[in-house]
């Protein structure tokens, strides 16, 4: 899929913006709830999805955002389900942990670690029955790769090759805990070797290695040649959720990882290349910030669901 | 007319639908090559076809997962989980993902699911084979759960479950496979949530599901001899209970008596009794009663099973209590 490289960073930043400005309203006591931040983790989402159609499927993490942005569902209403909003995309009953647009084949996020990776596999098993092509997407943690769901759907996504593809992002922190404290391989990606299916480790903070290992997983799966396993080595610059004291890791490494930001990279790349300027990605910068600002502000003067509409939807009719 | 095992009735249900719709699909552990571990889907795959008929690793989680998905992208799978015991290794699945899906996204998708299921109370096969767990999932909104006891029951109820837009957990008893009756050549749907007088009486108000129908049927031709009258209620669905259908008999009769194969405590038995308390109390002349199996599992071995489970004698005695 050819998408301009302007685009990329705007997605990019939209995101990042998203997240900073979601944890400035929480600083300031207006969020309800936790904040799963994706600071940081940006390019994983928007060099995976931009691979992606409509018609593709997504499942996402109770970390979703990027995700949910990447794959195109539309910011105001995604804010206001964040902020539990009547005016957001579902409701507002879903908040931080859930939504889901299937116009976009967002298949929703989950409150569940590792959750949601078998009903992608449901998903991929379906479009493999359609015959069209569609390819379905399942992002994952590292936290999530040790839970016994990404055995199951690993064996039988490569067994049945299912048009799935599998994004770990390993952002090296289940919850509070380091990945190398629960896991003796470090390297996720050569899991995938032993269930009969291609895995890779790429560098999570790379939008152009992102993009492209995750085009050749997409393109494989189109093809009916069966799934993929990703693993984008990335950094979650927040704590687990906002307010998370974070003792578990210093401010060193944090600094470490800050100073290999995705946007910054990207954003070298375009002046360096010479595909864009400082003043056009400013632009799209301020763009970006006053969109996401609209968006809060809109969804601070929404609706709360009424309390009685939790009563609906429980069984369709 | 013809007469059909409960198996076969279960079977021409699916094929049934599977002809209808060709978005009905069953995926599970030897569903397709095998038949079925209890024979409980044969001819499927030569007629259907290995994409719509697929067997699958004993990955329980991945089988309910793959059903939940492909139910939001517009199959109506039907996973088969061998044995209700099993249920603990899929439950998230069942429970979190399943239940939830179109509650959560506020409609946004539909969940058209259907979980088949045994449980082998009776078979003697032993503590992790012997289960029937109803209330784990009648305890969770958004799952519907119908629990047969006849061949045509069965036939109708599932067809109904496969054309319903929410998961629906269909609990199948072993004991009661290869019982036979007489089936309608007609479409037959039987409504979820709708129970059945199974036998009319004055004088108790006998609730059974499952294997224990048949029991309360054998108690009444005994009670009957000696005068007594019981009305047996097939609930058939136990979530969402008929509970008016109950309330109704027991406000002629003033007297109840639940008999299960499932566990007393936090049990089905104790959901009907409440209800009936909250709703009759001043109608009964007794308080309600529950015939279970003792609070333990079963150990390996027949001879466990009948000393545990209730049987047509034990109602017997329960209803001349209820009499006296």
């Amino acid at each position: 899929m050819t998408i301009e490289p302007l685009d990329l960073y705007a997605r990019m930043m939209l995101i990042r913006q998203c997240e900073a400005q979601l944890n400035e309203a929480f600083a300031k006591n207006l969020f309800p709830g936790y904040i799963h931040s994706y600071l940081g983790q940006e390019a994983c989402a928007v060099g995976i999805c931009s691979n992606l159609t409509d018609r593709d499927y997504v499942v996402s993490t109770h970390r979703g955002r990027g995700h949910y942005l990447a794959k195109g569902m539309a910011l105001k209403p995604m804010i206001a389900e964040m902020f539990g909003r009547a005016t957001g995309i579902c409701g507002g009953r879903g908040g931080e942990m859930h939504a889901a647009d299937p116009a976009r084949g967002i298949l929703g996020g989950n409150g569940i670690v590792g959750g949601g990776l078998p009903y992608a596999a449901g998903a991929a098993f379906s479009a493999a029955l359609d015959g069209r092509g569609t390819v379905a997407v399942v992002f994952f943690g590292e936290g999530a790769s040790n839970n016994g769901s990404f055995g199951e759907t690993m064996n039988v996504a490569a067994t049945w090759k299912l048009p799935l593809v599998l994004v770990c992002e390993n952002n090296l922190y289940a919850e509070m805990t380091p990945f190398a404290e629960m896991s003796a391989e470090l390297d996720i990606a050569k899991r995938a070797a032993g269930y009969g299916m291609p895995g890779e480790s790429v560098d999570g903070n790379d939008l152009i290695a992102v993009r492209e290992s995750g085009g050749r997983a997409v393109a494989r799966a189109r093809r009916g040649e069966g799934p993929t396993l990703l693993e984008l080595k990335t950094y979650r610059w927040g704590g687990h959720f906002e307010g998370d004291p974070k003792k578990y890791r210093s401010r060193e490494e944090e600094e470490w990882w800050k100073a290999r930001c995705p946007l910054a990279r990207f954003r070298k790349h375009l002046v360096d290349s010479r595909l864009s300027d400082v003043a056009t990605l400013d632009l799209i910068d301020a763009r970006a910030t006053s969109e996401v600002a609209e968006a809060i502000e809109l969804a601070l003067k929404s609706p709360l669901p009424a309390p009685e509409t939790a009563l609906a939807h429980v069984y369709a009719v | 007319m013809a007469t059909k095992t409960y198996l076969w009735a279960v079977i021409d249900a699916m094929r049934e639908e599977m002809s209808r719709d060709q978005n009905v699909i069953l995926l599970g552990e030897d569903v397709a090559r095998a038949g079925g571990a209890f024979g409980g889907s044969r001819g499927l795959l030569d007629s259907f076809g290995p994409l719509r008929v697929r067997d699958t690793p004993i990955s329980e989680e991945i089988i309910v997962g793959l059903g939940v998905g492909a139910a939001m992208t517009g199959k109506r799978p039907i996973v088969e989980i061998m044995f209700m015991d099993f249920f603990g290794l899929c439950l998230d699945q069942i429970a979190n993902q399943a239940a939830k899906m179109h509650y959560i996204y506020n409609g946004a998708f539909k969940m058209p699911l259907v979980i088949r299921t045994s449980a082998g109370v009776e078979m003697g096969i032993g503590p992790h084979h012997s289960q029937l767990l109803e209330s784990w999932v009648g305890h969770v909104p958004g799952l519907k759960v119908v629990m047969p006891s006849t061949p045509r029951d069965a036939k109708g109820l599932l067809k109904s479950a496969i054309r319903d837009d929410n998961p629906v957990v269909f609990i199948e008893h072993l004991a009661l496979h290869r019982i036979k009756e007489e089936i309608e050549d007609d479409e037959l749907l039987i409504p979820i949530g709708k129970a059945d007088v199974k036998r009319a009486g004055r004088d108790v108000t006998v609730v059974a599901t499952g294997l224990m129908v048949r029991r309360a049927l054998a108690a009444a031709e005994t009670l009957s001899a000696v005068g007594i009258e019981i009305e047996v209620i097939d609930p058939r669905t136990i979530s969402p209970l008929d509970i008016d259908t109950i309330v109704e008999s027991v406000r002629k009769t003033s007297r109840a008596l639940v008999v299960t194969s499932s566990l007393k405590p936090f049990g089905f038995g104790s959901e009907v009794s409440a209800e009936i308390t909250e709703r009759a109390f001043f109608d009964l002349d007794q308080p309600v009663r529950r015939l279970t199996p003792p609070f333990t599992p079963a150990p390996f071995g027949k001879q466990f099973d009948e000393y545990l489970n209730p049987d047509a004698a034990s109602i017997v005695s329960a209803v001349r209590e209820l009499m006296a």
